[in-house]
C-alpha cells in the first residue's frame, strides 16, 4: 500500500471522518464496558447525563475543562512547530508554585494589580522550565521528549520538597499543601455558589490570542514554517533557534496557567494532587483539535465532559471510571489516524 | 523480415504496453520493450520522459495500471520487489540504496539468506563476493563501511548486490551521472565482461554519447511513450537527438557576456565537510553581467560552497565579501538583505516547505519587509497578490496560490523558486543544480531566465553536476575537486575530456589552484 | 559507613543489579525499536501493562513463567498497534507513542479495578525467589552481588547478549539495522519494510513489558498504580547514552541503578539533612546530564522517526 497526497479534503469528508473516528473510540470502550457486565447505551447515557444532564453537570464540566484548554493551547502551540513539549504537567505545577509563593502574602496589593502580577509570575516560571529543554535542543542537539518527560518527575519532587518545606502550611495538620492564597489573589467565581470561576474566561481569551498570533502575526508564521520543514526555514532566513525559544516560553507560560488557575480559581492553595495528569491529556486535547486554538476548547470541553460524566457514570454504574481516559486514549489515535486519512488516500497498488 | 527462431538470441525479458497514472500525470503510456541473452538495450530519454518510472515498475517499485511483464517467457507477479530479485532482475538505483553505517558484506548479503537463520553465514557470503569482485573488475573491501566509500565504489557494490543474487538481468539507472570519465570507462569494461557471460544490460541514460559508446540497440522514451527503437549500427546520435526532443527544440545560442566589476568573492574559504568534502582553502570572484560554471563530481564540496555563499553554512577560516566589502557576520539574511538570491540544491528539503501554501512559501524570505508586514502583524492579502503576481510571471501551474506546494510539480515548485529568488533583481545569484530533474521545457525555461539575469547584470554562480548544461551556459568555468577550484577557463577553452580529468582531480597542484588545464 | 564504604559492600551491589533489572528489559526493548527506526514512546505505558498481565496471571494460579510469557504477549500486542499506526500509516511516532502510553496505562488500570474492584491493598504473589548459582555465588562481593538474584535478572543478562547477537550475527539483524539506516536498501533486497519495522517493535515492546512484569513478579510481589515511575523514560535517555549498542546500554543501565541504589544508602546515611526529594530528584538529573554528554557525539540510526513510504527514495 501507498499514501497519496490528496488535493484538498473536502469539509463532508473530514467531518466523516471525525464522526468515524470518534465512533471508533466509543465502539471500543462499550466492548469494555460490556466486559465489565453493564449496558453500553445506559452507561453512555449515564456518562453524558453526568456531562451536561444539568445546570450542576455543564458547570463541572466547563470548571475541568479549564486547565485543559491551558494546557491543550501550550502543547499546540508547541506541537505546530515540533517542539515536542511532553512537559505540560511540570510547567503546571511551577506555575502554581509562583501562585502560592506570591499569592499567600508576600505582595499585598489591589487585586486589579496582584492577579495579573500572579500570572505574570506564573507564566515566567513556565516557560522557563521549558526554555531549559528548548536551549537543550538547539545547543547540544538533546531531544526534547525526554528531557521534559523526565523534567515532570523533577518538578514534581521539587514541589514535594516545597510542600514540606518552605512553602508547608502551618495549620495544616502536617499535611504536605500549602497556605491558602489571600482574598486579593483570588479569581471571582463567574455564578455565585457555583464552582465555575474566572479562569475560564481566561481560558477563552487566551485561545483567541493563540489563534490571532498563529494566524496574523509573523512569529505564527515563523512556527509554523519551523515545525513544517526546519531546514528550508532555516535557507529562508528565518532564525529557527530563536523561534523555538519563543515558542518554549510561549507553550510553557501557557501551561504554567493552567496551574495559576486552578490554585487562584478553584483550590486556593497547592497540593501534590493539584493535577491529575491535566499535562499529559493536553496532549490528547491539542490533538483532537488538530492543533487549532479554538479547536482546543471544544476539545478540552468534551474531553472534560467524558471525565466529569464517567466520574458521576462510576458511582451509579459499576463501570471503574477509568474507562473515561481509555476512551480519551483511544479517541486520540483514531482522531490521529482520521487526520491521516483527511489528507492522504490509501492506495493499495 | 520476420523473425527465425535458431539464430535469433532467446528473449529474456518482454514488457508489453505497460501504462501508468500519477493523478493527471501520464508516465508511461503503453510503454513496450524487449530485451535479447547478452544484449545492451540503451533506454534514452530526457529527464521527466518516463526512464525511471518504467524500470520502477519493473523492479516492483511501483504496480502499472495496465500492461504485462515476462521474464523468459513467464509472468512477472506486479508490485514485488522480491519477485523480480527471484526472477533474477537487479537494479542499480539512481540514489544508491546502502545502509550508510553498516559494512559492504552486510549490505550485500541483505535478504539473500533465510531471516530467522540464527546465525548469518558471512565467510561463505566474502568468498563469493571476493570471486565476483575478481572476476569483474569490482574491486571493493568489503568489510568497509558503506560510509567510507567513494561514490564509484559505493556503485561498484550495487553491482555486486545485483550479482551476488546471480541476477541475468541488470538494470542501470543513470550510472555514469555521479563518476568520473575514468570511472565510468571501468564500469563500461565491468559491462563488456557481463553481457560476453551472458547477462542483459538495461541501460537508462540520457546521455548520447555514452549511449553509442555502450549499447547495442536503443528505445528511445519521450513524454511517457516510446519515440522509436533503434539498433546502434542503423542510428547516429543526430537522430537520437531528434527522437529524444521531438521537434527540433533550438538551444538558444547564448550571447556573450559583458562582464562588469566583482560583485561577489570568497578569499581562502574553509568549512567542515558537508554532503561531502567541506572547502579546502577556496578563492572565487563573480563579476556581474558573467554566469560562472561550477563543474564537478557531486560529493565534491559543492553543497559546502552553495551552503556557505547561502549563509547556512558558516565558514571556519576565509571571508565573503560583497562589492569589496568584507562581510563580518554571514548569514541567510544577511546574504538577502545583501541582493543574493538563492536557487537551493533540493526543492523539497530546503527551497520549500511542502505542507505550506503557494503564498506562505513565496514570502518565506520576504516576510519581515514592510510590504509584508508592519509591527509583527502579516499582511495576507500583499502576500498573496505577490504570490499571484509570481504564479502569473513565471507560468506557475497550481490550482490556486492557497494550494499547498507539496501538490505542485517538481518544475512548478523551481519556478516558484526562481520567482522568489529573482524578486527584486538580486545582484548576485546562486543557482545550486537549478534543473535537476526538470523535463526539458521547464530545463530550457529556467535557463533562458538565468540568461536573462545576467543580461540585466547579475553575477551568477551555476553549480551543477550536467556537464552539458554548464557548457552551455557559462561564460566561464570552473572544476571543483576535493573541496578546490581549478583556475577558471573562458567558454569553450577546455574540451569535455580536459574537464572530465579536472573533475577526477588531477591537474590541481598542492596549493588548491589548479595549474592550467592539463 | 563512610559514604564511599558502601560502594564496596555486596548488599548495595546486588541491589544496583536489581535496580537494573527492569531497566534492562526496557532499554533492550527500546534498542531493538529505535534500531529499526521507530521511536517507541509507548514504553512507559506498555512496562504497566506488562507488570500487570504478568502479575494477575500469577495470581489466577498460572505459574510464573507463564506469567512472564503473558506479558511480553500483551508488550506484543501493543507493540503491533503502534507498528501499525506509525509505519504503514506514517503517524506521528511521538503522538502515537504517548497515545499508546495513555492508553495500555488507563486499559491496565481499568481492567485492574474491573478484576479486583473490592480490594483496599493490593493482593501479593509467590513472586520469584533468588536463585544462588553454585560455585559462582561464593566469589566474594561479586557472587552475592551477581548471582544470588532471580532468575528473571539472569534472564535480563542472557536478552543483552541475545539481542546482541541477534542483531549483529543474523539475517534478521542485519535486515533491522539496514531499515534503521536506509529503509530503501532492505526494499531493494525485497524485504518488507513494514514488516521487519513492525516485528520489531512488537519485539521490543514484549522484552519492555517483561521489564515492567520484573517489578511485579521479581522486585515486589503485588501490582500498585504509576509503579513504572519514569522507568520506561529513563530506558529511553539509556538507548541514547548507550549509543544504540545493546552492551554499552548495559553498562549504562548498571551505573544508573548503582547510582539510584547508592542515592538511597546515601539518604540513610546523611539522616534527613538533605531533603529525601533532592535524591530522589537525582537519577532523573543525571539522566538529562548524561544525555547532554553524549548527545552531540553520538551516531543515531539514519532513518530514526523518519516514515518510510514503499518506492520512495
Amino acid at each position: 500500500m501507498r499514501l497519496e497526497p490528496r488535493a484538498a479534503s473536502s469539509l463532508t469528508r473530514s467531518l466523516s471522518l471525525t464522526v468515524l473516528a470518534l465512533a471508533a473510540a466509543l465502539v471500543f470502550a462499550s466492548l469494555l464496558v460490556m466486559a465489565a457486565g453493564a449496558n453500553p447505551l445506559t452507561v453512555f447515557w449515564l456518562v453524558a447525563k453526568g456531562a451536561a444532564g444539568s445546570q450542576f453537570a455543564a458547570l463541572e464540566t466547563l470548571t475541568r475543562a479549564t486547565p485543559l484548554i491551558f494546557t491543550g493551547l501550550a502543547v499546540a502551540v508547541a506541537f505546530r512547530a515540533k517542539l515536542w513539549n511532553i512537559g505540560a504537567e511540570a510547567q503546571l505545577y511551577m506555575g502554581a508554585v509562583m501562585t502560592v509563593v506570591i499569592g499567600t502574602g508576600a505582595v499585598t496589593i489591589p487585586a486589579y494589580g496582584l492577579i495579573p502580577l500572579i500570572m505574570m509570575a506564573a507564566m515566567l516560571a513556565g516557560a522557563l522550565v521549558l526554555l531549559g529543554p528548548a536551549l537543550l535542543k538547539t545547543r547540544f542537539g538533546v531531544d526534547e521528549v525526554v528531557t521534559t518527560l523526565l523534567l515532570n518527575f523533577i518538578v514534581i519532587l521539587f514541589v514535594s520538597l516545597l510542600l514540606e518545606g518552605p512553602l508547608k502550611d502551618p495549620t495544616g495538620l502536617g499535611w504536605p499543601q500549602s497556605e491558602k492564597v489571600i482574598a486579593e489573589a483570588k479569581l471571582p467565581r463567574l455564578i455565585k455558589g457555583k464552582r465555575l470561576h474566572f479562569g475560564f474566561v481566561l481560558a477563552l481569551v487566551a485561545a483567541g490570542i493563540i489563534w490571532f498570533i498563529m494566524k496574523k502575526t509573523v512569529l505564527g508564521y515563523e512556527m509554523r514554517a519551523v515545525g513544517h520543514n526546519a531546514e528550508a526555514a532555516r535557507f529562508a532566513g528565518i532564525p529557527v533557534n530563536r523561534v523555538l525559544a519563543k515558542t518554549a516560553l510561549l507553550s510553557g507560560g501557557l501551561a504554567a496557567l493552567a496551574g495559576f488557575s486552578e490554585v487562584a480559581g478553584l483550590k486556593g492553595n497547592l497540593t501534590l494532587d493539584l493535577s491529575p495528569g491535566y499535562g499529559y491529556t493536553g496532549i490528547v486535547v491539542a490533538m483532537l483539535a488538530m492543533l487549532h486554538p479554538l479547536g482546543v476548547v471544544i476539545a478540552a470541553i468534551f474531553v472534560a465532559g467524558i471525565f466529569v460524566g464517567a466520574d458521576a457514570m462510576s458511582r451509579s454504574a459499576n463501570v471503574p471510571s477509568y474507562i473515561a481516559q481509555v476512551m480519551v486514549a483511544s479517541a486520540l489515535l483514531a482522531m490521529v489516524t482520521a487526520m491521516m486519512l483527511m489528507r492522504y488516500r490509501i492506495r493499495w497498488r | 523480415m520476420p523473425d527465425t527462431a535458431g539464430d535469433e538470441a532467446e528473449t529474456v525479458l518482454r514488457l508489453a504496453g505497460i501504462t501508468k497514472h500519477f493523478g493527471a500525470l501520464t508516465a508511461n503510456d503503453a510503454i513496450s520493450l524487449t530485451l535479447k541473452r547478452g544484449e545492451v538495450v540503451a533506454l534514452l530519454g530526457e529527464n521527466g520522459a518516463g526512464k525511471t518510472t518504467l524500470m520502477n515498475i519493473l523492479f516492483g517499485h511501483y504496480t502499472a495500471d495496465a500492461g504485462r511483464i515476462e521474464v523468459e517467457g513467464r509472468p512477472l507477479p506486479a508490485g514485488e520487489p522480491r519477485a523480480a530479485l527471484a526472477a533474477g532482475i537487479g537494479m542499480v538505483h539512481q540514489h544508491f540504496t546502502l545502509a550508510e553505517q553498516m559494512s559492504v558484506l552486510d549490505n550485500i548479503v541483505l535478504g539473500t539468506q533465510r531471516l530467522f537463520r540464527p546465525r548469518l553465514d558471512r565467510r561463505a557470503a566474502r568468498t563469493r563476493i571476493d570471486r565476483l569482485a575478481r572476476d569483474y573488475g569490482l574491486a571493493v573491501d568489503a568489510q568497509a563501511q558503506i560510509k567510507d566509500l567513494s561514490v564509484g565504489e559505493r556503485q561498484r557494490v550495487e553491482i555486486l548486490k545485483a550479482l551476488y543474487r546471480d541476477a541475468r538481468i541488470l538494470i542501470l539507472d543513470e550510472p555514469t551521472a555521479v563518476l568520473t570519465p575514468m570511472e565510468c570507462e571501468a564500469l563500461f569494461a565491468t559491462l563488456k565482461k557481463l553481457v560476453a557471460d551472458g547477462l542483459s544490460v538495461i541501460f537508462i541514460s540520457h546521455k548520447l554519447h555514452e549511449v553509442m559508446a555502450v549499447s547495442d540497440r536503443v528505445v528511445v522514451l519521450r513524454a511517457g511513450a516510446v519515440a522509436g527503437t533503434r539498433a546502434i549500427g542503423e542510428t547516429s546520435a543526430q537522430d537520437l537527438a531528434h527522437l529524444m526532443v521531438g521537434a527540433e527544440l533550438a538551444q538558444d545560442e547564448v550571447a556573450p557576456a559583458t562582464p562588469g566589476p566583482v560583485l561577489f568573492a570568497l578569499a581562502n574559504a574553509r568549512t567542515r565537510s558537508y554532503g561531502g568534502a567541506g572547502l579546502n582553502g577556496v578563492s572565487l570572484e563573480l563579476r556581474a553581467g558573467e554566469i560562472t560554471g561550477l563543474a564537478g563530481i557531486s560529493g565534491n564540496g559543492q553543497a559546502a560552497l552553495a551552503a556557505a555563499i547561502a549563509g547556512t553554512l558558516p565558514l571556519s577560516a576565509g571571508t565573503i565579501s560583497i562589492r569589496g566589502e568584507t562581510m563580518a557576520r554571514w548569514s541567510p539574511r544577511q546574504a538577502l538583505a545583501r541582493r543574493l538570491g538563492r536557487i537551493p540544491e533540493d526543492r523539497h528539503a530546503t527551497g520549500m516547505i511542502g505542507d505550506m501554501s503557494v503564498t506562505e512559501n513565496v514570502i518565506s524570505e520576504g516576510y519581515r519587509s514592510r510590504r509584508f508586514s508592519r509591527l509583527g502583524i502579516l499582511d495576507w492579502a500583499a502576500a498573496a497578490a505577490f504570490a499571484r503576481q509570481i504564479i502569473a510571471a513565471y507560468d506557475v501551474k497550481c490550482p490556486s496560490e492557497e494550494a499547498r506546494v507539496r501538490l505542485l510539480s517538481g518544475g512548478n515548485m523551481q519556478k516558484l523558486i526562481l520567482g522568489r529568488a529573482l524578486d527584486g533583481d538580486p545582484e548576485v545569484i546562486l543557482a545550486s543544480q537549478p534543473t535537476r530533474g526538470l523535463d526539458v521545457g521547464a530545463v530550457a525555461y529556467v535557463h533562458r531566465r538565468l540568461v536573462e539575469a545576467r543580461d540585466r547584470g547579475a553575477a551568477i554562480l551555476l553549480i551543477s553536476e550536467d556537464l552539458d548544461e554548464i557548457q552551455a551556459l557559462s561564460d566561464r568555468i570552473i572544476v571543483m575537486s576535493q573541496g578546490r577550484l581549478s583556475a577558471p577557463s573562458a567558454r569553450g577553452a577546455r574540451s569535455q575530456r580536459d574537464l572530465g580529468i579536472l573533475m577526477a582531480g588531477h591537474g590541481f597542484d598542492e596549493h588548491g589552484s589548479a595549474s592550467d588545464a592539463a | 559507613m563512610e559514604a564511599f564504604d558502601i560502594l564496596l559492600t555486596a548488599s548495595f551491589w546486588a541491589a544496583a543489579i536489581r535496580i537494573a533489572s527492569p531497566l534492562i528489559f526496557a532499554t533492550m526493548g527500546e534498542l531493538i525499536c529505535e534500531r529499526a527506526g521507530v521511536l517507541n514512546l509507548g514504553i512507559e505505558g506498555i512496562m504497566t501493562a506488562g507488570a500487570f498481565a504478568g502479575w494477575f496471571t500469577v495470581y489466577l494460579g498460572f505459574d510464573l513463567w507463564t506469567g512472564v510469557m503473558i506479558a511480553a504477549l500483551t508488550g506484543a500486542a501493543f507493540g503491533l498497534l503502534h507498528g501499525v499506526l506509525t509505519v504503514p500509516l506514517g503517524l506521528s511516532q511521538h503522538v502515537i507513542g504517548i497515545g499508546i502510553t495513555l492508553l495500555a496505562t488507563s486499559l491496565t488500570y481499568f481492567t485492574y479495578r474491573l478484576l479486583l474492584p473490592e480490594v483496599s491493598s493490593p493482593p501479593k504473589i509467590e513472586a520469584f525467589q533468588p536463585l544462588a548459582i553454585p560455585g559462582l555465588s561464593e566469589i566474594p562481593i561479586l557472587g552475592p552481588a551477581l548471582f544470588e538474584q532471580t532468575p528473571l535478572t539472569y534472564l535480563a543478562f542472557v536478552s543483552v547478549a541475545v539481542v546482541a547477537w541477534v542483531l549483529y550475527r543474523t539475517p534478521a539483524g542485519v535486515a533491522v539495522r539496514a531499515v534503521g539506516e536506509n529503509p530503501s536498501a532492505v526494499e531493494a533486497q525485497g524485504i518488507s519494510v513494514s514488516a521487519v519495522r513492525i516485528g520489531a517493535v512488537m519485539a521490543g515492546s514484549a522484552l519492555m513489558a517483561i521489564g515492567g512484569a520484573f517489578l511485579t513478579m521479581s522486585a515486589f510481589n503485588s501490582f500498585f498504580f504509576e509503579m513504572i515511575n519514569g522507568r520506561g523514560w529513563i530506558a529511553i535517555a539509556l538507548v541514547v547514552f548507550g549509543s544504540w549498542r545493546p552492551g554499552k546500554a548495559l553498562i549504562g543501565a548498571i551505573l544508573f541503578a548503582a547510582f539510584d541504589a547508592y542515592q538511597v544508602r546515601l539518604q540513610q546515611l546523611t539522616g534527613g539533612v538533605i531533603p529525601y526529594q533532592v535524591f530522589l530528584m537525582m537519577p532523573y538529573i543525571l539522566s538529562i546530564a548524561a544525555l547532554v554528554l553524549v548527545a552531540r557525539r553520538v551516531a543515531y540510526p539514519k532513518a530514526l522517526m523518519v516514515p518510510y513510504q514503499k518506492g520512495e527514495r
